[in-house]
C-alpha cells in the first residue's frame, strides 16, 4: 500500500465508564446539529443477577478498509482520504443525499445533515493534520481511546493490537473495520 | 399520609420587555484572547474559564469560532480535570445559549404563592431587597437572614451578608449529601475530606468502592485517576447492591443487600485485627484507642455478617485479605454522597478506622495531604459581630457535632425557632444563589413551609427553576461563561489558582453575581466591603500579592504554586494529628462524650414489606442532578430518567421494558410517570432511579414533565442524630401500572 497510513482506533472498553465526554466533544468540535451524532456509546449487559459483565462500548464509524460506503456512492462524494488506505470522508459538494451509503453501511455510522447532504466521524481529520488527536480521544477522562498508524508497528495502536485481546464490530460483514475494542 | 404540596404555577411575565435587548442576535461580544484570523480564516479565540456545571470547578478554556460559542475543553494544568472536562463540562455552552434563561429582574406582582411578577430594572429590584433588607434588620436583626448557596459566585453575597451582619450560609450539600463524610473523618482524623478530595486514587493498588458511582459520577479527576489505577493494575472491590459502571470494572463485586454496608465495615475491621493483617507500626505510632475498637468488634466476624450482608464469609475474608495485601496503597474511598440511613457518619467513620487500620491516611495511594493557595484579601472594614447563628436554633442546639449549618434545621427555624418565643421565626429573610432548594432537599412541604412564613425570599440564579417561583424577587446572573468570580483556590496535590473570565458580555438584562452584590452593597450603604473599582482590579490586587497578574492568569488559565509541607507522613515520622489527643481516635471519647458510640455499631434498618422496594438513587454521567436537565445538548443525550427493574420484578408485575408506570411510596405519594428498564443490573428488593428529573418548572421547557422526581418519593427521612445529615434511602416503593 506504498506508504498509506492506515488510521485505527483502538478503544479500552476495560477502562471506558461510557459518560459519553466523547460525544458531547466530537459534537461541539465538529458543530454537530441538534438531535444527531456521529460518536455514540453502547452498553452491553450479559449474566443474570449478580452474575454479571458489561462492555461498554464509544462507536463510531469504522472507517473500514474495504468500506461498502465508498462502493454504494453513485458520485464518488464517499471516498478515501489522499494520504490514507481507510480514511473515508464525504465530499459535502458531490453528495447528492441519495443515502445509498447510509444503506450500505452496517454501523448505521452516517446521518444527514440539514442542508442534504451526508456526513459521519472524520477521525477529526482537520486536528489530525495538525498533530493534535481526534476530539472524542483528547477529552476521554479514562484516557479509554487511542488512536495511530496500523502500518507504523511501533506505533501506540499497534503495540496495543500485539499485547491486548481485542475484538472489531461485525467482522462478518467483510468490511475490515479499523476501530478496534480491547477486551 | 404525606402533605400533598401543589405544583406550583409558572411564572407569568407581565409589562413591556426589557430583556433581550443587551444582544442583538443572541452573540456577546468576544472579549480577549484571539489565537488565529489572520488569513481569512475563521476567527478563534479562547479564554480561561473554570465550570460551573456542576460545583467540582474543573479549570478549561472556552472557545469561540467567527465570535460565536464554539467549545470547551480542559486545561491541561488542572489538577481537578488533568486536562479532560466531562461530559456537562463540555456541554457548557448550552446553558450560555439556552433560551429559556432568566432575562431581567422580576418582582412579585400579588400573593406569595401565586407567582406572577412583572419585569423590573436592576434599580426597582435592587431598591425593593435593600429596603427590605433594612426592615429586617431594625425589627429583627440582621441575623434574620440566611443564605442558601451551591455556586462559585455565592462568595459575594456572603461579603455583602457579613457586612449586612449574619454569617448563616447554607448548603444542601451538607446535611443532605456529603456531611456525614466530612464529620467521620473530623472525628477519626481531626480532618476533613473536603472537595476535591484528598485521594491519591491514582498511587492506589486497591481501590474500595462502597455506594460511589465513579464513572456515573463524572468528577474528572476521580474519573481520571480510578481509570489511571485500573490501567497500573489496581484491583478494584465494589460494594453496592447495583452492577454500576464502577462494579462492572471490578475484580470483586460484592452485590450487598441495601442497608446493611456498616455490618460488611465491621466484619473487615474484625477480620484485619484477628488476622493480624493491619499494619502495626501505623496503628501503634499514630492511632488511639485500638484495644477498645479490637474488643469492639470481637463478635461481627464475617459468618455474623453473612446473614446480614447476604455477602459470604469467604468473599468477606477474601477481600480484607486483598486490601491487606495491597496496604498502605489501599483506598477504602470515602465516597461523596453519603445520606443514605441516618447511621452515616457512622458508616463512613467505620471505613475512616479501616484506613487506619491499612495505614492508607497520609500515604501514597492512600490519602495524601492536601495544600492550598493563600490568597490575600483586599483590605476591608472589620464585619460586624452577629449576636445569634444558625447554632442557637433548636436545630443547632441539637446537633452540637454539625460544622456547618443543616438545611432542614433552617427551614424549621423559618417556620419558628427563637428560642423562648415559640411562635417567632429565627430566619425572617432568604437569599438563594444558584441552589434549587425544592430540588435539592427532599420534604418539600418543609421548605414551602419556610419559604410561605418569610417576610424575603431572593433568589438570584440562571434558570427559571422551581424555586424561582417562590421568590419576591428575581435577580437574573450571567452564566458562568459570562463573568469574572473570586480566584478558584481549592485543595490539591499542588496549591493552584484558576481563574474565571468572560468569554462574552452578559446576555439579556443578566447581571455577573459579583456586580449585583456590590450595587447592593452600595445601596445599603455597605460600599465599603466592597472598595475596588471593579472586579479586575480586585482580581489584579490579590493575584499581584501572591506574585501572579491578572494578565497573567488570562494567559495561563490555572497556576501552580510551591507546595510548603510534604505531600505524605514521612517514615516514622513524628505526626501530630489535629484531634484532641493528637492521634488518629479509633475509639471516639467525643463522640462517646456527646452519647454517641464510641466505635460504630451496626443496627439493623427498616426492610420493604411485600410489593414494595426499596428506593435507591443515583446519577447520570450526563446531568448534575436538576442543575443540568434543560441543557440543549445534554438533554438530548438524556432526556427522561428511567426506574431501574429486575426481570424477576418485570414479571411478577407483568412490567416491559419501555412501558411508562407510576411509583407510589409508604407514605401513599404516587410519581409522575416514568419509563420502566428492566435490567439484571439491579437487585430484586430494590428499584434504582436517577435523581434530579421530573422538574415541575413550566418554563424549563425541555425538562418539564421529564422523567419522575424522586425526592418527592422522599417522604421518610432517616436523619444522622451525629450532624443531623437527612438519609434518603428509607423509602419503599410500589409500582402503578
Amino acid at each position: 500500500m506504498d506508504n498509506k497510513i492506515k488510521y485505527a482506533m483502538v478503544i479500552d472498553t476495560k477502562l471506558c465508564v461510557g459518560c459519553g465526554a466523547c460525544v458531547v466533544a466530537c459534537k461541539t468540535e465538529n458543530e454537530v446539529p441538534e438531535g444527531r451524532s456521529r460518536v455514540w456509546v453502547v452498553e452491553e449487559v450479559s449474566g443474570v443477577y449478580p452474575k454479571l459483565s458489561m462492555e461498554i462500548r464509544s462507536e463510531r464509524c469504522n472507517h473500514c478498509t474495504n468500506a461498502p460506503c465508498v462502493s454504494a456512492c453513485p458520485t464518488g462524494a464517499s471516498h478515501y482520504h489522499k494520504s490514507s488506505e481507510n480514511l473515508v470522508l464525504v465530499d459535502s459538494k458531490k453528495c447528492t443525499g441519495c443515502k445509498a451509503c447510509m444503506a450500505a453501511c452496517p454501523y448505521d455510522a452516517r446521518f444527514t445533515m440539514p442542508e442534504g447532504y451526508v456526513t459521519k466521524c472524520t477521525f477529526c481529520l482537520h486536528r489530525i493534520e495538525k498533530g493534535e488527536n481526534p476530539a472524542c480521544m483528547s477529552v476521554c477522562p479514562a484516557r479509554a481511546i487511542h488512536f495511530g498508524d496500523l502500518n507504523d508497528s511501533n506505533s501506540e495502536v499497534s503495540v496495543l493490537l500485539k499485547s491486548r485481546k481485542f475484538k472489531v464490530l461485525q467482522p462478518e460483514a467483510g468490511t475490515q473495520p479499523n476501530v478496534y475494542y480491547l477486551v | 399520609m404525606a402533605l400533598k404540596v401543589n405544583r406550583r404555577e409558572f411564572i407569568k411575565i407581565t409589562g413591556a420587555g426589557i430583556g433581550g435587548a443587551a444582544v442583538a442576535g443572541g452573540v456577546g461580544k468576544v472579549a480577549y484572547g484571539l489565537i488565529k484570523g489572520d488569513s481569512g480564516d475563521d476567527v478563534i479565540t479562547r479564554v480561561p474559564t473554570f465550570c460551573e456545571m456542576c460545583t467540582f470547578q474543573c479549570a478549561g478554556w472556552a472557545y469561540t469560532k467567527n465570535g460565536k460559542p464554539w467549545k470547551i475543553v480542559g486545561n491541561e494544568l488542572d489538577e481537578h480535570c488533568y486536562g479532560r472536562l466531562c461530559t456537562k463540562g463540555t456541554s457548557g455552552f448550552g446553558i450560555y445559549n439556552d433560551p429559556d434563561r432568566l432575562k431581567t429582574p422580576l418582582i412579585r406582582t400579588s400573593e406569595r404563592g401565586e407567582q406572577v411578577f412583572r419585569e423590573a430594572t436592576w434599580d426597582e429590584a435592587l431598591t425593593y431587597i435593600a429596603d427590605k433588607l433594612k426592615e429586617i434588620k431594625e425589627t429583627y436583626g440582621p441575623e434574620s437572614v440566611a443564605m442558601f448557596s451551591h455556586g462559585s459566585g455565592g462568595s459575594w453575597f456572603k461579603t455583602l451578608l457579613k457586612a449586612y451582619g449574619t454569617t448563616d450560609f447554607v448548603a444542601p450539600s451538607y446535611a443532605n449529601c456529603r456531611g456525614p463524610r466530612e464529620e467521620a473523618y473530623m472525628n477519626t482524623y481531626g480532618e476533613a475530606i473536603e472537595s476535591p478530595e484528598r485521594t491519591d486514587m491514582k498511587n492506589s493498588k486497591c481501590i474500595v468502592l462502597i455506594g460511589s458511582h465513579i464513572g456515573e459520577n463524572t468528577h474528572s479527576q476521580q474519573v481520571n485517576e480510578f481509570a489511571q489505577a485500573l490501567r497500573n493494575g489496581a484491583s478494584l472491590i465494589v460494594v453496592d447492591p447495583r452492577f454500576s459502571i464502577a462494579a462492572s470494572k471490578a475484580k470483586y463485586w460484592l452485590p450487598i443487600k441495601p442497608g446493611t454496608d456498616l455490618a460488611l465495615l465491621l466484619a473487615w475491621i474484625n477480620v484485619i485485627i484477628y488476622e493480624e493483617l493491619y499494619d502495626k507500626d501505623y496503628v501503634r505510632r499514630y492511632t488511639k484507642g485500638f484495644e477498645e475498637l479490637k474488643k469492639a468488634v470481637k463478635d461481627n466476624t464475617p459468618e455474623w455478617a453473612y446473614p446480614i450482608t447476604t455477602i459470604s464469609p469467604d468473599v468477606i475474608r477474601e477481600t480484607a485479605r486483598e486490601m491487606a495485601k495491597h496496604k498502605p496503597s489501599t483506598l477504602i474511598h470515602p465516597g461523596r454522597h453519603n445520606v443514605w440511613y441516618g447511621d452515616d457518619t457512622q458508616r463512613v467513620r467505620a471505613g475512616a478506622i479501616l484506613n487506619a487500620l491499612l495505614g492508607s491516611w497520609g500515604r501514597k495511594g492512600g490519602f495524601f495531604i492536601p495544600e492550598s493557595a493563600e490568597l490575600p484579601e483586599w483590605p476591608i472594614p472589620a464585619y460586624p459581630k452577629p449576636k445569634r447563628s444558625f447554632k442557637d436554633t433548636e436545630a443547632g442546639q441539637k446537633y452540637q457535632l454539625a460544622n456547618l449549618a443543616i438545611s432542614a434545621g433552617v427551614c424549621a427555624a423559618t417556620v419558628h425557632g427563637v428560642t423562648g418565643e415559640a411562635e417567632r421565626a429565627f430566619y425572617e429573610g432568604w437569599f438563594i444563589y444558584g441552589c434549587n432548594v425544592l430540588k435539592s432537599m427532599p420534604q418539600r412541604e418543609n421548605t414551602i413551609k419556610a419559604l410561605q412564613n418569610l417576610s424575603l425570599v431572593v433568589v438570584i440564579d440562571v434558570l427559571p427553576t422551581e424555586i424561582t417561583g417562590w421568590a419576591d424577587v428575581v435577580l437574573p446572573d450571567t452564566s458562568y461563561l459570562e463573568r469574572y468570580d473570586d480566584i478558584r483556590h481549592s485543595q490539591g496535590r499542588t496549591p493552584q489558582i484558576a481563574l474565571r473570565s468572560p468569554v462574552f458580555e452578559p446576555r439579556y438584562n443578566s447581571k455577573p453575581a459579583w456586580w449585583i452584590a456590590r450595587e447592593l452593597a452600595y445601596k445599603m450603604g455597605l460600599g465599603d466591603y466592597f472598595p475596588w473599582k471593579d472586579v479586575e482590579e480586585y482580581l489584579d490586587f490579590k493575584l499581584k500579592k501572591i506574585g501572579s497578574s491578572l494578565d497573567e492568569m488570562k494567559r495561563l488559565g490555572v497556576k501552580n504554586l510551591e507546595r510548603t509541607t510534604p505531600l505524605y507522613i514521612g517514615k516514622n515520622e513524628d505526626y501530630k494529628f489535629p484531634t484532641d489527643s493528637g492521634k488518629i481516635e479509633l475509639y471516639s471519647e467525643t463522640l462517646k462524650n456527646f452519647g454517641f458510640d464510641p466505635v460504630p455499631v451496626y443496627r439493623r434498618h427498616d426492610e420493604p414489606e411485600g410489593g414494595y422496594y426499596r428506593l435507591l438513587y443515583g446519577r447520570s454521567a450526563s446531568h448534575s442532578f436538576a442543575r443540568t436537565i434543560n441543557n440543549p445538548i445534554l438533554s438530548e443525550l438524556d432526556p427522561e430518567n428511567e426506574v431501574w427493574v429486575n426481570p424477576i420484578v418485570a414479571i411478577e408485575w407483568g412490567l416491559k421494558n419501555g412501558q411508562y408506570v407510576r411509583l407510589e411510596n409508604q407514605d401513599g405519594v404516587v410519581s409522575n410517570k416514568v419509563k420502566v428498564r428492566v435490567t439484571e443490573r439491579i437487585r430484586p428488593d430494590s428499584v434504582y432511579m436517577v435523581h434530579g428529573f421530573g422538574s415541575t418548572a413550566k418554563n424549563l421547557r425541555r425538562a418539564f414533565g421529564k422523567g419522575a422526581d424522586d425526592q418527592e418519593l422522599m417522604t421518610r427521612i432517616l436523619v444522622d442524630p451525629i450532624m443531623g445529615g437527612q438519609g434518603m434511602h428509607g423509602n419503599f416503593v410500589t409500582f402503578r401500572v
